[in-house]
This record gives structure tokens, sequence and C-alpha cells, in this order.
């Protein structure tokens, strides 16, 4: 199978190349991450974070084929050759498919991503119902792989004041959790014509999302929660 | 310094203005559709648009592109143009056009 893959040492080289390569695979290699181990096998200067290889960790994040995705969880039989792999778009590159999501961390602890509860802590734990629990679906499962942010064109152009589709995500599972008591605060904070109204619902972040949820809608749900508590 | 600075806290009025403005000029074309002289004549266009409700409308019509198209000029600048100075100037400029063009079309529907 034929793959270019985007190559970069700033100690080494004066600017990215595309690099060829072709490798033979062995039966069981069927997600993109078993190639580039193989790839690795080859040429050991290839650098790329994976750990989990199971789309849990959110390491292997890359742009493949022109669209932002996990190797691990990404079929070979449904690329087109040869496979171009280059790193996530819009963050610096710190040596070949490695960026640095320092910008992206940065937004993210910037929505404050955990519960805030004045009340003391009960016994056991802070109860929710059912009904309350399921609120939560299709928000917690998000992994922070960065593959929605840096899809997203907003981001690209102020990744430094939009909190991206990832982060806003975050605000809105916190947003929507019976157990927290900091709405009011959380929608102050977003309120902000660059940490929210960056986003014009283009729904790159959906189709980038390999565990396909669902920002472009929690970024609704916000605003419909700021038009509900000012009109 | 060079500090990130955000926190504005406005947006929404304008997010949910360019939403209601959009349904206004739908509502817009569509009623013009409906209502607009057939066969195309000047005395058919003129007696159109010398109907009080017609002025009206074309009013709202007028008003609510004029905010669209602020909101949305706005939002361009804050995407591309990231020097502070630039971007006033660039807005300053947006409104003036802006209240420009409306003055004139104001000018123009109530001429007819």
């Amino acid at each position: 199978m034929r793959f270019r893959i985007f190559r970069y040492d700033p100690d080494k080289d004066e600017k990215p190349a595309m690099r060829d390569y072709e490798v033979a695979l062995d039966p069981h290699d069927r997600m993109l991450l078993d190639a580039l181990v193989r790839i690795k096998e080859q040429d050991d200067s290839l650098s790329l974070r994976r750990s989990c290889r199971e789309g849990v960790c959110g390491s292997d994040a890359m742009n493949i084929n022109g669209k932002n995705g996990l190797a691990c969880v990404t079929k070979l039989s449904g690329l087109k050759e040869p496979v171009e792999l280059r790193p996530l778009p819009g963050l610096p590159v710190i040596r070949d498919l490695i960026v640095d999501m320092t910008q992206f961390f940065k937004q993210y602890h910037s929505v404050k991503p955990y519960l805030i509860n004045e009340d003391p802590p009960p016994e056991k734990e802070r109860l929710q119902s059912p009904k309350e629990r399921e609120e939560l679906d299709g928000l917690y499962e998000c992994i922070l792989c960065a593959c929605c942010s840096t899809s997203c064109p907003s981001f690209w152009w102020n990744p430094d004041k939009f909190v991206g589709p990832a982060g806003l995500l975050q605000a809105y599972r916190f947003i929507a959790d019976s157990r927290d008591q900091a709405t009011a605060e959380r929608l102050d904070d977003l309120e902000d014509p660059y940490r929210l109204f960056r986003c014009h619902s283009i729904m790159n972040c959906v189709d980038a999302c390999p565990k396909n949820l669902n920002p472009t809608r929690a970024i609704g749900k916000i605003k419909e929660l700021m038009v509900k508590r000012s009109v | 310094m060079n500090r990130i600075i955000v926190g504005a806290h406005y947006g929404l009025k304008d997010w949910l203005a360019q939403r209601v403005t959009a349904l206004v000029m739908i509502a817009y074309i569509v009623i013009f559709l409906v209502v607009w002289p057939r066969p195309m004549s000047y005395p058919g266009w003129k007696a159109l648009f010398a109907q009080g409700w017609m002025r009206f409308a074309t009013f709202l019509l007028v008003a609510s592109v004029l905010i669209h198209a602020w909101v949305g000029m706005r939002n361009f600048w804050m995407d591309y143009v990231h020097h502070t100075g630039m971007r006033l100037a660039l807005e300053i400029a947006t409104i003036l056009w802006l209240v420009g063009c409306a003055g004139w079309a104001m000018q123009i529907l109530w001429r007819i």
C-alpha cells in the first residue's frame, strides 16, 4: 500500500516535505495505525503519537486524505491511495505528525471542565435521576483528540480567543449536568463575540468527530440557554 | 503588553438579530413573488410601491438587510483581520457604508 507522509524535523529540515512510502501489509493489518507501525519498522525516524490503539486515548489524531481522524479506528480498506497523512491543521508542528496541543488544552481549561458544586459533599455520591444522567449522553464521550477544533476555520483564525468545538462541547457538558451549580457563571463567561460567537455553525466539527459527537448541537444548546435567560 | 483579551460579553443579541432579520428577508421575498406585477410594467411597479403596506414592508427589508449585513461583516472582520486598529477602521467604514446605502434606499423608496 502506498503512503505520502508529511515529514518535518525542525532541527534538521529547512522546510516540511511529503515523503513517499510503500509497505507490504500483513492480512491482520486492518487499521491505518497498523500500517503506520509497519512504516515505522521501515523508517524509525517517523514520529507520531499513539497509545491505546482503539479510539479511546485520542493520541493518534491526524489529517488523513484531507480529513481529520484517528489512525487507530480508520480502516485501511476505505482509504484512497496514496494515503496522504499530515499533522492536524492549524496547530504548530513539533515534528512529523506530532503537533503542539498547548493552545487546544488552554481553551479546554478555560471553560472550567469540572463540576462546580458548593454544597457539602454527601457521604456517598451526588445522585442523578436516570433522565438527568441521559442529558450527558453525547457529551461525556469526548476524548479530546482535537480532530474537531483543528478542522474548524474559526479555531484556525482565532485559536487564542475562540474556545473551539471541543471546549464548547465540554462547557455544555457541565452546563447540562444537574449536579453543577455554576450555570450562570458559565454562560456569562461564554457570552462573548470571540469565545462562543466565532462559531458560524458550518459543522466541520461534526463531520470530523471520530466518536460521532455533535459539538454544533451543544453550541446551539448553549445559545438557546442564553436566549432563554435573556428574553 | 501582549495579553489576550476576551470577555466583551455581547454577541447574543447580534446573533439573534441575524436570524430574525433572515426570516424577515425570506418573508419579504415570498410576499414579493406573490404580489409583483405581471406582466412587469412601470405603472404596475409604481402602483405596487405606492401602497402603504408595501413601503412599510420594504422599509423593514432595508432595515433587516442593514442589520444582517452589519453582523455578518463584523464577523468577517473579526475572523480575518487581527490588527485591532485596522479592524476598528474597517468596522467604522462598514457602518458608514451600510447607513449610507440604507439612506439611499429610503430616498428611492419615498420618491416613488
